[in-house]
């Protein structure tokens, strides 16, 4: 569809999720085309985020487009104390198309209101990272075969992660069955179990992570950070909790997969990175497929 | 003439409108959305008066002023109990209650402190996700704002 933005998941529809996973599929078969060709693209990233932008960056020079932007709010006029509103309207004026990330929540939708141009959030504050959710759905199918009834465990912080509550949203669509394990600081918010409630979708709750996610699908790994805790022992302590160590994965499902949004601290141990079910490494590659899939179909090049 | 027709005589319009079951808190907050501290025609309103569903209420009288729909229905925020009387010539002539609209324009400000609305200049929008127990869902940040967090413009 032309000219669509893209800024929280429940913006696209059931069907276009489903254009989008078979598009990156395509892409990950044949990754360097020529469709952005004379194409400019504004990355603005008002807050860093290494992993995201060398992601949309990657893609766009595979499809032989050019970017321009900011890699910190510190070094663009933001400095000088623009608007976000003005800096839109401006980069608009010199770009097909804007990738924007800022930690204020909400100013990705503000942001689609005031561009004439289409604009694709790559994460504003703790509220909506679609682009993640939807490479994480690529990932999950890809290793899967379905999204249809799967197991899904999430561990770690399931308060903050917005990576948790968008792909809850959008996994809430398949009939999933969710597994929560996180300390009782970092639990799932209560309007997310209300969500699932309405939907009546099965959740269960866990405070322990040892040998409980032998049925597992999928596990879903979440760092848990530091300025969360007030208390920096608790934060030692919690954080040791909540890690995955390669002998836990002896008696999971053949199938199963583990995930990670990535940057890992130390929330899965480097000996289960030889696994065979340690899948993070290609997930951020399937990020590359996926955002060139999103781009293309928002310009309606595809 | 007896006493408690003299009391009415005091309270009673001829023409206007009766916002009745405000709940006492809220009063000054109707005020205020209305507009009312400014507007010329005759008001009396009574308030902390005792009322068997709210505990205390308030209640407005306005002589000679009538509210569309879309404008009562703003106070709904503050006041979804709100029942209107319209009076004509001493009469009531029609009862309205305040609808909680589905979705709020202005009026109401985010509760989330990291909203983009409470850091650039722009008209906060909001989806009503409860009418019982007013709760707003923010067009901007998607934050749920509820009414015990809710401030009004």
């Amino acid at each position: 569809m032309k000219n669509k933005h893209l800024i929280s998941i429940t913006d696209f529809t059931r069907d276009e999720v489903f254009k989008i996973l078979e598009l990156a599929a395509e892409f990950e078969k044949n990754p360097s085309q020529n469709l952005l060709n004379g194409k400019v693209i504004a990355t603005l990233f008002f807050e860093p985020s290494t992993r995201t932008r060398l992601s949309f960056e990657s893609a766009i020079s595979r499809l032989g487009g050019k970017y321009i932007g900011f890699t910190d709010a510190s070094s663009s006029s933001v400095s000088k104390g623009e608007s976000i509103k003005d800096t839109i309207m401006t980069v608009a004026n010199y770009s097909d198309m804007i990738i924007m990330r800022h930690p204020v929540e909400g100013s990705a939708r503000w942001a689609s209101e005031v561009s004439r141009v289409p604009v694709i959030n790559a994460g504003d504050g703790a509220n909506q990272h679609p682009t993640q959710t939807l490479l994480d759905l690529y990932t999950i199918k890809q290793t899967q075969g379905t999204l249809e009834n799967l197991n899904l465990f999430f561990v770690g912080d399931l308060k903050y992660g917005r990576t948790v509550h968008s792909l809850i949203q959008a996994m809430s669509m398949f009939n999933t069955t969710f597994h929560f394990i996180s300390p009782l600081e970092l639990q799932i918010p209560k309007e997310y179990k209300l969500y699932l409630d309405k939907l009546g979708l099965k959740y269960y709750e866990y405070r322990d992570f040892s040998e409980i996610a032998n049925d597992a699908d999928i596990i879903y790994m979440t760092r848990i950070q530091r300025e969360r805790f007030s208390d920096p022992m608790e934060y030692e302590k919690t954080k040791n909790s909540y890690v995955l160590k390669n002998s836990m994965l002896n008696n999971t499902r053949p199938n199963m997969k583990v995930l990670h949004p990535l940057p890992r601290v130390n929330e899965i141990h480097t000996d289960v990175d030889t696994n065979e079910k340690a899948y993070y490494f290609t997930q951020a590659l399937n990020g590359v497929y996926t955002r060139q899939a999103i781009m293309t179909y928002i310009l309606g090049l595809k | 003439m007896d006493i408690n027709d003299k009391k009415l005589q005091v309270s009673a319009i001829q023409n206007g409108t009766v916002i009745d079951h405000i709940p006492a808190s809220n009063l000054f907050k109707v005020i205020d959305i209305l507009g009312l501290d400014k507007i010329k025609s005759q008001i009396t309103f009574g308030t902390n008066l005792e009322s068997k569903r709210l505990g205390f209420k308030a209640i407005i009288k306005l002589a000679d002023v009538f509210f569309m729909d879309e404008e009562i229905n703003k106070i709904a925020l503050v006041a979804p109990e709100a029942k209107l009387n319209i009076i004509k010539n001493y009469k009531v002539v029609e009862k309205r209650i305040v609808e909680v609209p589905d979705a709020i324009v202005g009026i109401a400000k985010c509760g989330n402190p990291k909203c983009v609305t409470n850091i650039e200049n722009i008209v906060t929008k909001f989806q009503v996700v409860s009418k019982k127990k007013v709760a707003l869902k923010c067009h901007y940040c998607e934050k749920i704002t509820d009414s015990e967090q809710m401030e009004i413009f």
